[in-house]
């Protein structure tokens, strides 16, 4: 009995020692990458799961925004793809530090969030996945007053589904 | 995931303007595969672009920004020659990062 447990005893222990041994490969495997800045604790995880396009804004800036015709949305009448929508937002407005751009019928409304540092100009080109047709809504962060531009896009097949 | 960034900067005056597209699959979430399983949500989080010490873009995605997704923007400063270092984390934890030059 006593030979049983033993052996069992330094099984055990023989386990430990090759999951360490693995643990310690594992982090020789990766090491902290040295020149990736970006960093994710930046992602506003509560911004990104809102399903309600008041509370999204909110949660990103902590404020509402005012419809102006001073941000320039262009995105397509009709988009044959919803996987792959052309985005692009703009702004004459001085002092732009943020642009978010909002699907209101996705599954999660916020799709991309910018910051815009001083010197960097008030305009980003990207390219969003839409699940139906449905409004785009621009927000720009200026001054620090959020204003709004919106468009409807028509989708034909859907890019969040499947 | 080396060798996922594809980046061009080029300058025109005072202004430099940046397009890039990165290699990544940004998974929804919401698309189940043949089987029928949903493929679980895989999207790069934040995107990071650095000139001469400075961010000068930050980008924060979600999953509904499209497969291999395409940024264009643009700053002020940057000479031909200079760096501009380009990093991205998912939320699987996965980077990647590129020093291009600007043109």
């Amino acid at each position: 009995m006593t030979e049983t447990s033993d052996a069992l005893a330094r099984r055990t222990i023989l386990k430990g020692a090759i999951a360490g041994g693995l643990a310690g490969f594992g982090l020789g495997a990766f090491p902290f990458p040295a020149f990736a800045d970006a960093d994710a604790k930046e992602w506003p995880a509560d911004a990104f799961k809102s399903k309600n396009e008041a509370e999204t804004i909110k949660a990103l800036y902590g404020k509402t925004a005012e419809a102006s015709d001073k941000v320039s949305l262009d995105a397509p009448e009709i988009a044959e793809n919803g996987a792959v929508v052309p985005v692009a937002v703009s702004s004459a407005l001085p002092g732009v530090t943020g642009i978010a751009l909002l699907v209101l019928e996705n599954p999660n409304i916020l799709a991309a969030a910018y910051k815009i540092p001083e010197g960097t100009q008030a305009s980003v080109a990207n390219r969003l996945k839409m699940a139906k047709t449905s409004k785009v809504v621009a927000i720009v962060e200026s001054g620090g007053k959020l204003y709004s531009a919106t468009k409807e896009v028509k989708v034909t097949v859907g890019g969040c589904g499947g | 995931m080396a060798g996922t960034i594809r980046v061009r900067a080029t300058t025109s005056g005072d202004t430099t303007e940046v397009q890039s597209l990165i290699r990544h699959p940004m998974d929804s979430g919401f698309v189940k595969d043949a089987k029928g399983e949903l493929i679980p949500a895989h999207h790069i989080e934040v995107v990071q672009f650095e000139h001469g010490g400075k961010t000068v873009f930050t980008a924060l995605w979600g999953p509904a920004v499209s497969k291999d997704p395409y940024l264009k923007f643009s700053f002020k400063g940057g000479k031909a020659g200079d760096d501009l270092k380009v990093s991205w984390v998912d939320n699987k934890g996965a980077s990647d990062s590129l020093v291009a030059k600007i043109q």
